[in-house]
């Protein structure tokens, strides 16, 4: 569980997934959901997009992800675009 | 065992809204202060308050702190205590405006002065026109709040503990708390922090329940602890639920579906709001629409493969209709429940919101324990403000908009007497090691290794039990099964083992520990909810459906050893005005 991903300075998937803990209800789904179902399955850009975008305050990554601001960073923006997608089809 | 120490003047565990203010006020005072937060503090659940903070600023219409009162402790159904809500009202003034000087970015009307908005339960000249009493930043107040107070404690150096959690209290023979042991996550190593004052502000334990609004992290960890170390909990029998939650997710789906002409139905897509309440239908109060829902569930009218829940229909009011007037209810549902709300209905169940019992504690933050006779018993070093406190200020039902401003008054309190505390007891109290073991103790018992119940497997079944027992619907028969079943489950907890006896980020062992907390929490709510035979605010019984001021007017108090139960008298005389006598809650 708590292995780091192979050749990468990706965090531990335990670390990642602790910091999907946030105060919010609603990105404890999202997030948890992305990196159980999603996260192992990026590429490795993709993967550490990923864990800057845990950096982010809650109320932003919720706007993002609800769709109700746009990610002025466009590999932000196509990596939400992702998240939203398959969020919607699981 | 040979434990890391560190020593500081003052402990508080937990940085939402509550410790946050606490901790604030002790390090402008230059005192040393820890936060131990098991999440990053930006990421406690404060942020997730959208509503605002009520305070009588009279900004847009006439109002005063009196009125406050009053609405208060009707709200409360009266069993809120009368001197507290004093306290709290008066003092929500001056705290919004040290908020504003410290940088809260309230929105503001025309003339500059801060923005107020209206909110149900709110009124002038006691129970007369609507006021406007909650400040707001946008629909974002928490995220606001949370974020300068967090900046501002980075400012005045107060020293955070990020991702650490609190095991257990640590307690000398005289029953003082003398700090409290701490697991630092990232190493799995526990770190034993010393301090002349502790302050419980971990919030609220929604997941208790199976379907909650509250984030993973409302374990109630703060509540337990302060079991263990025999204090008891008061008025966990009242407990908010919101009637329209995702099902099996419990996100809301705010109120203001059905006022735009949003219904439930059931499996035969009959309207049964139709039947429980023919005038106000889908828009009767919460506690009646809750009831209905699991009624029709309990009665095999649910929807969905194991009808569990019912539908909220919306899509008769077509996609411009909802775009307009319902924005963002239509992603979340997709995202959340998977449906197009303007194509087919949301699944929906009670959720549970918001727990208005806690750690009894006086107006100024000590915790104390209550006696029948009215007094109380302060524990000496042991503080306790927000969620997880019960002071109590919301009796029996808290209204919009008291939640923000509970944690924020109470945690400057409570840091206020912090300060005047350590004046006088400036010295560390001696700390054996036989007090310690207990605490490393809880710890031990989780490297035992072998087969067993996984704690996934028993935490799912535990919050079903009280999904079932100890939810929306209370009868004597099913929360006399309740307490069965969580004694059962609690006996199972010594079966658990983890499967990985990992330390680096080991979050099954941190679930581990939250699930025993979960667990001794819900004993103190079923039991407590079991024995009060009246209906008063977001307790309701079918089986004892008036409020009884005769027999019921006082406080429950739980304690863990034996599983006891007492009672304590309800503070009706306020500090300074006349009380307010109970009366039917009409509005």
């Amino acid at each position: 569980m708590i292995d780091a991903v192979q050749g990468s300075d990706i965090p531990p998937l335990g670390q990642l997934r602790w910091q999907c803990r946030r105060g919010m209800l609603e990105l404890d789904y999202i997030l948890v959901g992305f990196l159980d179902q999603h996260f192992t399955d990026l590429a490795l850009d993709d993967q550490q997009l990923f864990v800057r975008m845990l950096d982010f305050e809650d109320q932003l990554l919720l706007d993002w992800v609800m769709g109700n601001v746009v990610p002025s960073d466009a590999s932000i923006r196509r990596l939400v675009g992702l998240m939203q997608k398959e969020l919607k089809t699981h | 065992m040979t434990l890391a120490r560190r020593r500081f003047d003052a402990l508080i565990i937990g940085a939402g809204g509550a410790g946050l203010n606490a901790a604030l006020q002790l390090a402008n005072a230059n005192l040393r202060v820890a936060v131990v937060s098991k999440v990053f503090p930006t990421r406690s659940h404060t942020v997730a308050a959208q509503g605002g903070v009520n305070a009588a600023l009279a900004n847009v219409f006439e109002d005063n702190w009196h009125w406050h009162m009053f609405d208060t402790v009707k709200g409360s159904d009266y069993l809120g205590d009368q001197d507290a809500i004093e306290f709290m009202c008066r003092e929500a003034i001056p705290t919004v405006y040290e908020l504003e000087h410290n940088g809260v970015p309230f929105s503001r009307l025309d003339n500059g002065r801060i923005y107020q908005r209206a909110f149900g339960g709110q009124s002038q000249n006691f129970g007369g026109a609507q006021a406007a009493r909650t400040c707001a930043a946008a629909d974002r107040t928490g995220h606001a709040i949370l974020h300068t107070l967090y900046q501002q404690n980075i400012r005045a150096r107060t020293h955070f503990f990020d991702e650490y959690f609190g095991v257990d209290l640590i307690r000398d023979e005289e029953g003082a708390i003398l700090g409290a042991l701490t697991l630092e996550i990232e190493t799995g190593e526990p770190l034993l922090i010393e301090a002349k004052t502790t302050l419980l502000a971990t919030g609220g334990c929604g997941q208790v329940f199976r379907t909650t609004s509250n984030a993973h992290i409302n374990t109630g960890d703060g509540m337990a602890m302060a079991l263990r170390a025999g204090v008891p909990l008061m008025d966990m029998e009242f407990f908010q639920f919101h009637p329209t939650g995702i099902s099996g997710r419990g996100m809301l789906i705010t109120e203001g579906v059905r006022g735009e002409g949003g219904y439930l139905i059931n499996k035969d897509g009959e309207r049964f709001m139709e039947r429980y309440a023919p005038n106000a239908k889908d828009l009767a109060s919460r506690d009646v629409v809750a009831r209905a829902i699991v009624t029709e569930v309990k009665e095999g009218r649910g929807c969905g493969p194991n009808a569990d829940h019912v539908l909220l229909k919306v899509d008769h009011l077509g996609e411009d209709i909802i775009a307009k007037r319902l924005p963002g209810i239509r992603e979340s549902s997709k995202i959340f429940a998977g449906v197009d709300p303007a194509v087919e209905p949301i699944p929906v169940f009670p959720t549970a919101h918001y727990v208005m019992g806690g750690i009894p504690t006086d107006r100024l933050g000590h915790v104390v324990i209550p006696s029948s006779d009215g007094s109380e018993e302060v524990v000496p070093g042991l503080y306790a403000a927000g969620e997880c406190a019960c002071v109590s200020v919301h009796g029996a039902n808290r209204l919009g908009g008291n939640s923000l401003l509970d944690i924020l008054v109470f945690g400057r309190a409570a840091g206020q007497q912090i300060i005047t505390h350590l004046k006088d007891n400036p010295d560390y109290r001696p700390m054996s090691d036989e007090i310690i073991d207990k605490a490393v103790a809880r710890l031990s018992r989780w490297e035992q290794e072998g087969e067993g119940i996984s704690v996934r497997e028993l935490r799912d079944e535990f919050r079903k039990v009280m999904e079932d027992h100890a939810g929306v619907f209370r009868t004597d028969e099913i929360m006399s099964e309740g307490v069965e079943k969580v004694k059962a489950v609690r006996e199972k907890l010594k079966d658990v083992r983890l499967g990985d006896q990992s330390k680096v980020f080991n979050t099954a062992r941190i679930e581990a520990l939250e699930l025993e907390n979960l667990v001794d929490i819900g004993m103190s709510i079923v039991l407590s909810a079991l024995e009060r035979k009246e209906s008063r605010g977001a307790h309701s019984r079918p089986d004892y459906t008036e409020r009884d001021d005769v027999n019921w007017l006082k406080h429950s108090v739980y304690f863990q050893e034996g599983d006891r139960l007492d009672y304590k008298p309800v503070q009706t005389k306020p500090l300074t005005v006349d009380t307010f006598p109970p009366k039917p809650r009409v509005y």
